[in-house]
């Protein structure tokens, strides 16, 4: 079996993307992103700059909307409405783990290490 | 050629109309999308029914589909004389061939021999996760990622085919983080870009660590005389050993904070570590031990359950 040592490309907030970058990768159109941004979806890197660029992290949100506006058939507002929902899930869910991980105020501390 | 029935996946009978084919998607795809589902098995679903829908509400596709008879799952069938017109690998044998890789080519043959005008398909993305350690996503390295790409034969029909890529890690990275291989995914067609692969970080259970953002959590198991005495113990850290002291009349439950020695972030900064106190209890003891705990009982005047009244 051959091994590739292959550039990866890390989806986070530490690095930029135009828009049509967001297009070419999610196969929405230029409008389905503007629209996304419009509704809140979206939000470019710098907001008092809007051509600063992208996050990374929002070729996911891109391509998770094609795939819920395609498998679902979802309109502009249905999507905007879907993803927000799957968002503020997420948030939740990481409230829920971090309290099921033992996380708590008040704690006492073992002092500095040696 | 390994009989699918579509119509058995998307729950319909084989009479049913186009509307209804359609509404049983939407019902399926509502349960087992991989974007809403926490199935561990929704994607793998999720990929049978779009395969199913995919040919089923396409006339032209599911009239070739229905052409193929009825036969068990899985089972072995031969297409009707001329149904390979379809298809692109006309021509070709379909001993070997997918169903769903045939039908992803369907229409590039042209009935009758009169060939359509290919447009340029990009190929499909793929997305994996990756499973890594906890000591990985904190000291950051290579690991090696496989991974079943689609390819195209040299008749253009797809096979997946086994990959391996080495990744770099950096250090600080997140459960969860994906990454995008560009032109990793499945081919093009007629021209068209290759897919991306995009791989999940999916960090795997710890022995003795739980995560909760860049804070760890460990049990850290006490004898009884060391939580009333208090004792100095050897902790194991994702940065090596090191020695906590335990005060004197700790109790079970009492989180133990050791700043900086969580997991670290992509900034460099760490969470805490939290040792949380479990009192261990000898399950045999020798005579010598009973005599000293029988002797302890008659001489202690804590009361455990003094809140039962």
């Amino acid at each position: 079996m051959s091994m590739q040592v292959t550039h990866a490309v890390w989806l986070n907030d530490s690095a930029v993307c135009s828009i049509d970058h967001l297009v070419e990768v999610s196969g929405l159109s230029l409008d389905d992103i503007s629209n996304l941004v419009e509704d809140g979806v979206i939000a470019p890197a710098d907001a008092s700059d809007p051509g600063a660029g992208f996050h990374l992290a929002h070729v996911l949100t891109a391509r998770q909307a094609r795939r819920l506006r395609d498998d679902f058939e979802l309109d502009r507002n249905g999507l905007a409405l879907a993803l927000t929902l799957l968002r503020r899930i997420e948030s939740l869910e990481q409230a829920l783990h971090m309290a099921q991980s033992g996380h708590g105020f008040g704690l006492p501390m073992a002092g500095d290490l040696p | 050629m390994k009989y699918k029935d579509y119509y058995q996946t998307m729950g319909v009978p084989r009479t049913a109309s186009a509307d209804e084919i359609k509404q049983a998607y939407r019902k399926l795809a509502r349960k087992f999308h991989p974007d809403v589902s926490k199935d561990a098995s929704a994607k793998e679903k999720f990929q049978a029914i779009g395969e199913a829908y995919a040919v089923l509400k396409d006339p032209e596709k599911r009239l070739a589909y229905d052409e193929l008879g009825k036969a068990p799952e899985g089972a072995d069938v031969a297409p009707p004389p001329g149904w390979q017109n379809n298809f692109s690998t006309a021509g070709a044998g379909f001993d070997d061939a997918d169903l769903a890789d045939l039908f992803a080519a369907f229409g590039r043959g042209g009935r009758g021999g009169q060939a359509r005008r290919p447009a340029p398909v990009r190929g499909q993305d793929v997305d994996i996760s990756a499973p890594v350690t906890l000591e990985q996503i904190h000291s950051g390295g290579e690991i090696e990622v496989r991974a079943n790409l689609p390819e195209s034969d040299a008749r253009g029909v797809q096979h997946l085919v086994s990959r391996t890529f080495r990744i770099t890690i950096p250090a600080g990275a997140a459960n969860g983080q994906r990454l995008r291989l560009a032109g990793k995914g499945g081919p093009g067609h007629h021209g068209g870009q290759p897919g991306d692969l995009y791989v999940a970080l999916a960090l795997t259970p710890h022995p003795l660590y739980r995560l909760s953002g860049r804070d760890l959590y460990m049990d850290l198991p006490l004898a009884p005389w060391e939580t009333v005495l208090g004792a100095v113990v050897r902790i194991p850290t994702l940065d090596g050993h090191v020695e906590l002291t335990v005060k004197a009349a700790s109790t079970a439950g009492q989180q133990l904070r050791l700043a900086k020695r969580g997991l670290r972030g992509p900034d460099g900064v760490a969470g805490a570590l939290y040792a949380v106190i479990v009192i261990k209890v000898p399950s045999q003891v020798s005579d010598a031990e009973r005599a000293l705990y029988q002797q302890l009982a008659e001489l202690s005047k804590f009361q455990a359950r003094a809140n039962f009244g």
